[in-house]
């Protein structure tokens, strides 16, 4: 069975990194794969991680206010590879700004307080591998071996 | 086909993909194809126990290869919780600055159940990297106690790291870890205690048999690079070494000896697990084992003579 692989990232200069840090435990825990890329990373950075990394999901953490110009470039970024990552976020991110948000292409955003099974849950439900880059082609190639 | 087309040119989003294919076990045909474009990386180990900065240390190597404009991947490898089945995988916190070089392509692997330091998958990965055209192949095994040797099947060049709390002479004189050291590092070099762990590793290496090749054991800080550039020159004095003796070729023929085996023994244990033991008749067994009336070894082999009679 394919495992799932989460990238948690902590992009810009907010230096929080506890609610991160929960979130990978969680995922951890619930038998995933998170990379963890540590803090003050570029958004460049964190696309390439996730695209060499292979992730199925991208989760991004803000407390600093700058969710709107993180969010826009992260997806704008994996557009320009062509890559086909979902990215989900959470932190301090006020109630208009997460449906604009979600309009724009993030998946999903998880506020304070969320339990961290939701998190789980979400995940396992929305990308379980269905929208992993790699999983076109690998039907395909494991029918050819048989 | 495009994806192997890529992955040949060096292409990471290819490369990526690949990898995933080989490591959830569906990308036996794509290592068949690319094999014969495999075999021109250097494999470079490095191990040690947790903490004694290996992350630290690949990434302080990788910069300095990349200077001499040779193309670097690096494989990290973190364990797998055997409770959960999950894993965080951190190492590339310490390599920052490296994962948007061009010429870098960097993976973290959890060991899924392997207990030698890497995963079983990680000479696959390692293949589908030197098909993609890198020049060095830098392993980072989980931090690691006395035992867990993978390494030594998968690397030319294995580096064992150690620091100042490591332990004495009688530790390094052990069998294990140090066996399988081609070059020792002494990383935090500037903690107290490790001018005498550098003096107690020459004596207790001094003991050894000699061989072609005479250990070096350096000091270094990778946090500040320092000791770092002749790290890399015994790298290449190791290499040099390696392919004048021949002793190359004998390193990559076990490894090839035990590719095959390994391979063997998976597919054997799948066969066995989903075609040969059915696990209701196992558990009738398991009743009258537990009543002592047989041996677990008879009921073994009366299941493996049924595989061998069955083909």
């Amino acid at each position: 069975m394919r495992k799932i692989r989460v990238l948690i990232g902590k992009p810009g200069l907010d230096g929080h990194d506890r609610g991160a840090k929960v979130v990978a435990a969680a995922l951890r825990d619930a038998g995933m794969e998170v990379i963890y890329t540590g803090l003050h990373q570029t958004c460049e950075a964190i696309v390439e991680a996730a695209i060499q990394e292979d992730v199925d999901v991208i989760g991004l953490s803000i407390l600093s206010g700058a969710h709107m110009t993180i969010f826009p470039r992260v997806l704008k970024l994996l557009k320009e590879r062509k890559a086909n990552i979902p990215v989900i976020g959470g932190g301090i991110i006020p109630q208009d700004d997460v449906k604009k948000l979600e309009k724009m292409g993030v998946k999903k955003i998880f506020g304070p307080g969320t339990p961290t099974n939701e998190i789980v849950e979400w995940i396992k439900n929305n990308v379980g591998g269905k929208n992993s880059p790699g999983q076109s082609t690998k039907s395909k190639k494991s029918r050819k071996q048989k | 086909m495009d994806l192997i087309k890529n992955l040949l040119k060096g292409d990471k989003l290819s490369i990526a993909r690949v990898i995933s294919q080989v490591e959830d076990d569906t990308g036996y045909d794509i290592l068949d194809r690319i094999y014969p474009y495999t075999g021109n990386a250097y494999h470079i180990g490095i191990t040690g126990p947790p903490g004694a900065g290996k992350s630290t240390l690949v990434n302080a190597i990788a910069k300095k290869l990349l200077r001499e404009s040779y193309k670097i991947g690096i494989i990290a490898v973190d364990p797998t919780s055997p409770f959960s089945g999950g894993a965080l995988l951190g190492d590339r916190i310490r390599m920052g600055d490296l994962s948007l070089q061009k010429n870098v392509f960097i993976r973290s692997m959890a060991t899924r159940g392997s207990l030698g330091g890497l995963s079983k998958k990680t000479k696959d990965v390692a293949l589908v990297l030197d098909a993609a055209g890198m020049d060095y192949i830098l392993i980072e095994t989980v931090g690691v106690g006395q035992v867990e040797l993978d390494i030594a099947q998968v690397c030319d060049t294995k580096i064992v790291v150690l620091v100042p709390e490591s332990g004495d002479s009688i530790q390094a004189m052990k069998a294990g870890l140090l066996e399988i050291a081609d070059i020792v590092v002494v990383n935090k070099g500037d903690r107290e205690g490790s001018d005498s762990l550098l003096i107690e590793l020459k004596f207790a290496f001094d003991l050894k048999p000699k061989t072609g090749w005479r250990v070096p054991i350096l000091k270094t800080i990778a946090t500040d690079d320092s000791g770092i550039d002749e790290l890399v020159k015994e790298i290449g004095n190791h290499k040099e070494y390696l392919e004048k003796s021949d002793e190359i070729k004998k390193l990559q023929k076990m490894r090839i000896l035990n590719q095959i085996h390994e391979y063997i023994e998976t597919e054997i244990k799948r066969h066995l697990r989903e075609t040969v033991i059915d696990d209701k008749e196992l558990d009738r067994y398991i009743e009258k084992i537990m009543e002592r009336k047989v041996s677990p070894y008879k009921i073994a082999r009366k299941i493996m003579e049924n595989m061998l009679k069955g083909g």
